[in-house]
């Protein structure tokens, strides 16, 4: 009998600890107070942050710094869109504003999202396989995908870029581009392509797509480096493009592409940094870079932060965070500076499988204040009023 | 079934069988012919005793794989992506994957390349015991390498049985249920001469995998956010198993020789995430293996084993899906392996074993490496009085890496101490107590060394040390109503040293192997079982185990997730059987629950992970028709049809159903 009282008693406790399960819910937003003042007239009025998560994780998620309210609010768009099935999506690769619509790069998803800029509540969404980037011209979006025509060859998939009539979301036009083409960049009536071949590991591609925008075709390949990742324009219609390089013997580099001559629309190679990139941000006449390159002798990474001048194309300064703050970012991953206070932010991705960090620095380099972000926080867009 | 005449056969079911599960013995066919005494004899044999499901229980659980049978043992964690060909992987005490030895009739089934053993590939068909064994076995006479594990699952093949002047035995089943699963299988057993068996077996596993899954969602305010049912695609399996054994005895001694061969081809159905609902990677599997036992008792004192083993795996990989990069993999894996043991009784109550175990382990196509490896044992067991028992191992590990221009691994060595004692204080009470304190590590892998770009030549062994504590208490009264109970608990401490993790390497999700982890884990097993001998012949058994673990890391106080619950550890988790008998009919129900738990290192809300429990009814009935045994088996799992996933993003079946026939002659 004792047994069975014992018996009894230990089911009992079983049974209590035994919580049962509940109604999943929708994935909830979190606010955090920022230590700044509350200020009704800012403009820009915010800073969305699109956060990658890992690949299979379906956690990609967009968080918002409000500068009006001094909130930093994580996770909105399950809230926002509780009716969509399986949230926002697998890894977040591009987040931009055209018009009063966001449009958010979900890669492995493979669609674009679009939402409501101030509200961020959907609106549709555009199905683009291995989708990329996205840039945005005459009421056209422009993305690159890694997958273009369906290939004889599997594994001599070429990509293309997708044009995407913003009022109607409908793809109207396709345009075949080099290998696995990441960023692109409108300058003129052509799209520039950075194409980096990256499922061709060791024959990277290494060339700048030209691609003339009305009738969606590739004019010109311009070869510069191997496995492109990223191109961006300075106000003097230069295009500033980097290059991952093989992780090994060939480092990560910039190039700087003009003009040949005043009279041509010929791009060409006219500068080569040796200095590594991963991520870059150009503000004015300073391009503000990060890299990140992984020594195996050290095991460990070796970061480096730096400000180029456009105009001269020297290294002005081998860091902008000045108050040794610098050290607390474990793999930097997105970087952005605010338009009228030169404010700058950067994203520290971690360890890649938990939450990320948002911190911000004044245009001194001092450390304002950091917070917590979802998994992976790589990309940045400002909201204006 | 006649009595077992050889002694040796007694002695090895005695060994698999001890103490645990005497309690269904009186109905165990295959246990029925151990004379009781001898079970009695072997009660308190083991310092620390395994965790065994058998016979009848095996079979009213029996729903796929070993890896079902394996949620009824505590302590025991089981990683399912779902369906009939999903991976199925276990840990033990939460100390992962690659610190479980799996071993298939005596020898262990390896994975050189990334060292995991995927237990859904293991069917329960031809199973006849799973065991599992915290620590490791409470036997000296084994294999060098047997002393290495953390944790050892035995898996023990049927072993042909004859009645008095049979000499031919056959057996033929079919399963069929939901996810269009068609399985026949098929058994031959042949005595070829009063000391020599034969046995095949050979089993065929088709599927579709389709099964119904469905997400739901509400918001805080109780309205339906969304609630959508779908199907589980590319999750189908084509798979054949192949085995044969010979088993022989001679004067002192026996030996067996064992061919396997799997060939299988499936989909994997891989992670539901928005806006993708299907994916187009395809395995194909093909594993065999030769392997062999030779056992001899030079004389009173000494005893001599042989154990070798030659196995061939290949693996392609395919990735078919035209949104993806392209993928087409061949993996080749090889293994020779080698074992002498032996054992020398000093005196009756003491004894001495030494043993010596070589490895080479081969991986081409898409890597191209290998790698030796010795092991060296000396283990001794003493018991005192028959109330105090010690066990006392020390391995001696020794690696050597191929080298090679690129990266050549330094080569590894590592000693791991068990020491392992139980303490009987009354001699006519069934209590005993036990502690052990063991070390043991796992190597790195193929892949953690050499996998392209990730890899990290320079990675030492992974410590994991255990300190265990525990109690058994048990009570058999075969002529009472109460005929059966037993309680046990144990508390263990686990740490885990020089884990070895993917460290990010900065761009591009490009990672390295780095010996960077440190894991805590604090946990208590428990376990209670009974049988009730009802009014009208009806026996009554129930089973509950329940498992507490706290597996903390503990790698660097600066992470966001230092002293949080390690991903996919629930803090409870528990089973409970019921089982009824009745002339022939069996009714076996069982409840399986997880806990609530994390999928990432971070312990926040969005990674919080509902605990998930399901029920599950077998109905089981023995006929005779003539001379021909039948049984006939229908099976609903799930039957509440919980939607849950273990693994996030990796929806599990919905309410199924299977039936199943046995005819034999």
């Amino acid at each position: 009998m004792k047994k069975l009282l014992i018996f009894i008693v230990l089911g009992c406790i079983i049974g209590v600890i035994t919580a049962c399960r509940e109604d999943e819910l929708v994935v909830p937003t979190e606010y955090d107070l920022l230590p700044f003042d509350c200020n009704t007239k800012v403009n820009p009025i915010g800073l969305y942050v699109l956060n990658e998560g890992n690949m299979g994780s379906n956690k990609a998620s967009i968080d918002f710094v409000d500068f009006k309210n001094a909130y930093y609010v994580r996770n909105m768009y399950a809230e926002r869109n509780p009716t969509i099935i399986k949230e926002l999506g697998d890894v977040g690769n591009d987040i931009q504003i055209y018009g009063s619509k966001i449009y958010a790069v979900i890669n492995c998803s493979h669609k674009v999202e679009v939402m409501d800029a101030h509200t961020l509540v959907r609106i549709g969404q555009i199905d683009i396989p291995n989708c990329r980037y996205i840039k945005f011209d005459k009421g056209n979006a422009y993305v690159s995908a890694y997958v273009g025509p369906v290939a004889i060859d599997p594994d001599a998939q070429l990509g293309a870029v997708y044009r995407v009539d913003t009022a109607s979301l409908a793809i109207t036009g396709k345009c075949t581009v080099g290998y696995q083409p990441d960023e692109l960049e409108i300058m003129g009536e052509y799209i520039y392509v950075a194409n980096s071949g990256g499922y061709r590991v060791p024959k990277y591609d290494y060339t700048v797509s030209v691609v003339e925008m009305y009738g969606m075709t590739q004019v010109e390949k311009i070869p510069v480096g191997i496995n492109l990742h990223r191109i961006r324009a300075d106000k003097y219609g230069k295009l500033w493009v980097t290059s991952r390089g093989n992780y090994g013997s060939v480092r990560s580099k910039m190039f700087v592409l003009e003009k040949e001559s005043r009279f041509s629309r010929k791009m060409v190679v006219t500068d080569t940094l040796d200095i590594p990139c991963s991520e870059m941000c150009i503000q004015g006449d300073s391009l503000y870079f990060y890299s990140v390159e992984w020594n195996n002798q050290e095991e460990c990474n070796n970061i480096t932060y730096g400000i180029i001048d456009v105009r001269t194309r020297q290294l002005i300064s081998d860091h902008f965070i000045t108050d040794g703050t610098e050290k607390d970012i474990e793999i930097p991953y997105g970087i952005n500076v605010h338009p009228v206070t030169g404010d700058i932010y950067v994203t520290d991705a971690k360890n890649y499988v938990s939450s990320g960090a948002l911190h911000c620095y004044t245009r001194e380099g001092v450390k304002k204040w950091s917070v917590r972000t979802g998994d992976i926080p790589a990309h940045m867009v400002f909201l204006y009023k | 079934m006649a009595k077992a005449k050889n002694h040796h056969l007694a002695l090895l079911i005695a060994c698999m069988a001890f103490t645990h599960s005497a309690m269904s013995q009186s109905r165990l066919d295959s246990i029925q012919r151990l004379p009781e005494v001898v079970v009695k004899a072997q009660s308190y044999k083991e310092v620390i005793p395994a965790q065994t499901l058998k016979g009848i229980e095996l079979e009213a659980l029996r729903s796929h794989s070993v890896a079902d049978a394996l949620r009824y043992f505590s302590g025991v964690q089981l990683k399912d992506y779902g369906g009939v060909g999903g991976i199925k992987t276990v840990n033990i005490r939460s100390m992962g994957t690659n610190h479980m030895g799996v071993y298939y009739n005596g020898i262990e089934l390896g994975n050189a390349q990334n060292g995991q053993v995927d237990l859904g590939k293991y069917s329960l068909e031809n199973i006849e015991a799973v065991s599992l064994y915290n620590g490791q076995k409470s036997e000296i006479f084994q294999s060098a390498r047997e002393f290495g594990s953390a944790g050892s699952i035995y898996l023990t093949t049927r072993y042909p049985k004859f009645k008095n002047g049979e000499n031919c035995h056959l057996r033929a089943g079919l399963k069929v249920g939901s996810f269009d699963v068609f399985n026949p299988s098929i058994t031959f057993d042949y005595k070829v001469s009063p000391t020599v068996s034969l046995s095949f077996n050979s089993e065929w596993m088709n599927a579709s995998g389709k099964y119904k899954f469905r997400y739901r969602r509400v918001t805080p305010s109780g309205e339906l956010a969304y609630d959508t049912t779908a199907v589980r695609q590319n999750g189908d399996i084509d798979a054949m198993r192949l085995e044969g054994g010979l088993h022989g005895f001679i004067p002192n001694g026996k030996w067996k020789v064992y061919l396997y061969h799997y060939s299988s081809e499936r989909g994997i159905p891989g992670a539901i995430v928005n806006n993708v609902w299907r994916r187009g990677e395809r395995l194909w599997d093909r594993n065999s293996f030769a392997q062999g036992m030779f056992e001899y008792d030079v004389n009173s004192k000494l005893s001599t084993k042989v154990n070798a083993k030659y196995a061939f795996d290949y693996t392609r990989y395919v990735n078919n899906d035209d949104k993806l990069i392209h993928v087409d993999n061949i993996y080749k894996q090889r293994e020779a392996y080698l074992s002498w043991a032996n054992k020398y009784s000093i005196f009756r109550n003491w004894e001495l074993s030494a043993a010596y175990d070589f490895q080479w382990n081969g991986l081409s196509e898409y890597m191209n490496v290998d790698r030796t490896t010795h092991w060296l044992s000396l283990a001794t067991a003493l018991s005192l009085g028959d109330c105090f028992k010690l066990q006392a191992s020390g391995l001696m590990t020794y690696v050597n890496e191929e080298q090679r221009d690129r990266d050549s691994a330094p080569d590894k060595i590592k000693f791991t101490p068990g020491v392992f004692l139980s303490y009987k204080p009354f001699s006519r009470h069934n209590f005993v107590a036990r502690a052990f304190y063991k070390q043991s590590y796992r190597m790195p892998t193929f892949n953690d060394l050499y996998y392209t770009d990730m890899g990290n030549a320079y990675l030492k062994p992974e410590t994991a040390t255990q300190y265990n504590l525990g109690i058994l208490y048990d009570i058999e009264r075969n002529h009472h109503w109460f005929k059966f109970f037993k309680i046990g608990a144990d508390v263990y401490y686990n740490d885990i040293d020089d884990k070895i993790v993917a460290y990010p390497k900065g761009q591009q999700f490009r990672w390295t192997m780095l010996n960077l982890g440190k894991v805590e884990i604090k946990g208590i097993d428990a376990q209670i079982g009974t049988t009730f001998g009802l009014p009208y012949t009806i026996d009554l058994t129930t089973k509950l185990q329940y498992t507490y673990q706290e597996a903390i890391d503990v790698t660097n106080p600066a992470d966001n997730y230092y002293r949080h619950q390690i991903p996919y550890i629930p803090w409870h988790s528990g089973s409970a059987i019921v089982m009824l008998d009745w002339k022939g009919w069996h009714l076996n129900y069982s409840f399986i629950y997880t806990g609530e738990r994390y999928n990432q290192q971070e312990n926040i809300r969005y990674n919080h992970t509902q605990p998930w429990y399901t029920s599950d009814i077998s109905l089981m009935k023995d006929f005779k028709i003539g001379k021909v045994n039948l049984k006939a088996t229908a099976e609903v799992n799930n039957i509440f049809s919980q939607d849950y996933d273990v693994i996030i993003n990796y929806p599990m079946p919905k309410r199924n159903y299977r039936f199943g026939i046995v005819v034999e002659l």
